[in-house]
């Protein structure tokens, strides 16, 4: 319990020291584009099979379990969107995200601290933290929900190619589609995406940061960082279900 | 000119560093030698300021570290060049770039002067015209060499080295060692190198602290280090046979 606590208490220490004014407004800036391809524009690959496969399989297995000529085949498009919006796209691809992402930043960091390179950056006068986690921090909160927005239209592709293979017809599932839509599903997708994100990212580079020892220590910090950000999405998964939906 | 007065550092219950007291001198090569876990690498780490010290004073030209406040530590900071075991050079930038980060966050010089500073820390270590090479493209040597250009790149006034020449070839180790004491000789700075290598104290070991059971238990310079009969000193030093040979001739 006590060591639950301090590294609860190590964390936001952590994420005070992260949250201080850039020293370089250009550096940072330079680090943050780094991020950003890094951690956003690598991530559209996976993101888009991921989300395209995800959406065909949901919509045919929705078109199996509503065969019975009771329900409108319309309901196929709008159990898949529904679906999509409110789970699969962002609670899905964040645990897919704090695999890549979250081992990609733990281990990253936990390299250049235990190389080393972090306390070089101390003795300099520069703040660590700040110039390491900071954009990897913004990089995460700012491209997820892009590519969240990426992912559901990509996942309606896909449940639209998954429809013809089940025999429903483009335009019952595109009726599906814009059925009693309802916007605010998509606002909360958004803020569980930025919220999965801040978490994916900051509690990876918690892991890094304090990695001590040598490069089992690293590997050991990716891993732990993967499994305890996956637990925290999916307890901030619930609490914010809780809060905006019910 | 550092000196340390009194310093006393202990992890838990095991008393790394003892009642040390010394003064690593302008413009000379200090070296601070020990066998491995005697506490000179914690030594080290507590002149950088990466370790806080229980009790004594750390002091910089009169300056005692750890009684400034933050703002004066950084500034302190970017006085002092430190020299890293394994280099410390940031993997996600080339030679260039490692060498200009300093320059780039603690000054406001235009990209010219900073790659005018650049070439000219890259010529004292002989390394010109390799700007951008990766860092893994760098073999053993030439990442100490690009280290020492970082160190020096601010025009330190402390030059701070661990272990400069470890996992490098002899003739590698007396080129970077030369380069330290040069670099200490004409820029008069205060250089600390803490070493186990004896190639490196007989080569550069202008003022020595033999750090045994974490304390000084004798200081001095090479040529006073043959004479001694500090017997702890004695089965440290010369250690190997040629050594030995050299001691009795």
């Amino acid at each position: 319990m006590k060591s639950v606590l301090t590294q609860i208490g190590q964390y936001f220490l952590m994420l005070n020291k992260t949250f201080s004014f850039p020293e370089k407004k250009s550096v940072f800036l330079k680090q943050f584009n780094l991020e950003l391809e890094k951690i956003g524009l690598n991530s559209l690959g996976i993101v888009t099979i991921i989300s395209f496969f995800i959406g065909a399989v949901v919509s045919i297995q929705t078109a199996f379990n509503f065969e019975s000529p009771i329900y409108p085949k319309y309901l196929i498009g709008y159990a898949t969107r529904e679906s999509l919006i409110l789970e699969f796209c962002p609670t899905m691809l964040a645990l897919i995200l704090a695999g890549k992402v979250g081992s990609n930043i733990a281990s990253e960091i936990g390299s250049m601290r235990v190389t080393e390179q972090i306390d070089a950056l101390e003795i300099m006068g520069v703040n660590s933290a700040s110039f390491l986690i900071l954009p990897k921090i913004f990089a995460t909160v700012l491209f997820f929900p892009i590519l969240i927005i990426l992912s559901i239209t990509i996942g309606l592709i896909g449940g639209w190619v998954g429809c013809q293979t089940a025999g429903i017809t483009s335009a019952s599932f595109m009726y599906g589609i814009k059925y009693e839509f309802n916007a605010f599903y998509v606002t909360y997708c958004l803020i569980k995406i930025t919220v999965f994100a801040f978490i994916i990212s900051s509690v990876s580079s918690y892991f890094g940061y304090y990695t001590n020892g040598g490069a089992l220590d690293v590997g050991r910090s990716s891993t732990k960082a993967v499994v305890y950000s996956s637990i925290i999405v999916l307890i901030f998964n619930f609490l914010l279900t809780d809060l905006l939906l019910a | 000119m550092i000196e340390i007065k009194n310093i006393h550092k202990s992890f838990g219950d095991n008393h790394v560093l003892n009642n040390i007291s010394f003064k690593f001198e302008k413009g000379k090569t200090n070296l601070i030698i020990g066998e491995s876990g005697s506490g000179k690498t914690t030594l080290l780490r507590i002149l950088i300021g990466l370790h806080k010290i229980d009790q004594g004073e750390v002091l910089y030209d009169g300056r005692d570290f750890n009684q400034l406040n933050s703002k004066e530590k950084r500034k302190l900071r970017q006085e002092i060049g430190v020299l890293f075991q394994r280099g410390a050079l940031y993997d996600f930038m080339n030679v260039e770039e490692n060498i200009m980060f300093p320059l780039t966050m603690f000054t406001n010089q235009s990209y010219e002067e900073k790659i005018e500073r650049v070439n000219n820390c890259l010529e004292r270590v002989n390394l010109q015209n390799n700007n951008n090479l990766k860092i893994s493209e760098l073999s053993g040597g030439m990442i100490k060499r690009v280290s020492i250009a970082r160190a020096i790149a601010m025009k330190p006034k402390y030059l701070l080295c661990d272990e400069p020449n470890s996992g490098l070839d002899p003739r590698t180790a007396i080129i970077i060692d030369n380069l330290i004491k040069e670099i200490s000789i004409e820029d008069d700075i205060t250089t600390i190198v803490n070493t186990h290598d004896m190639n490196s104290v007989m080569e550069i070991g202008d003022s020595i602290a033999y750090i045994n059971n974490g304390q000084i238990s004798w200081t001095g310079n090479k040529d006073e280090l043959l004479q001694s009969n500090n017997k702890q000193l004695n089965n440290f030093v010369f250690a190997s046979k040629l050594f030995k040979r050299l001691k009795n001739t």
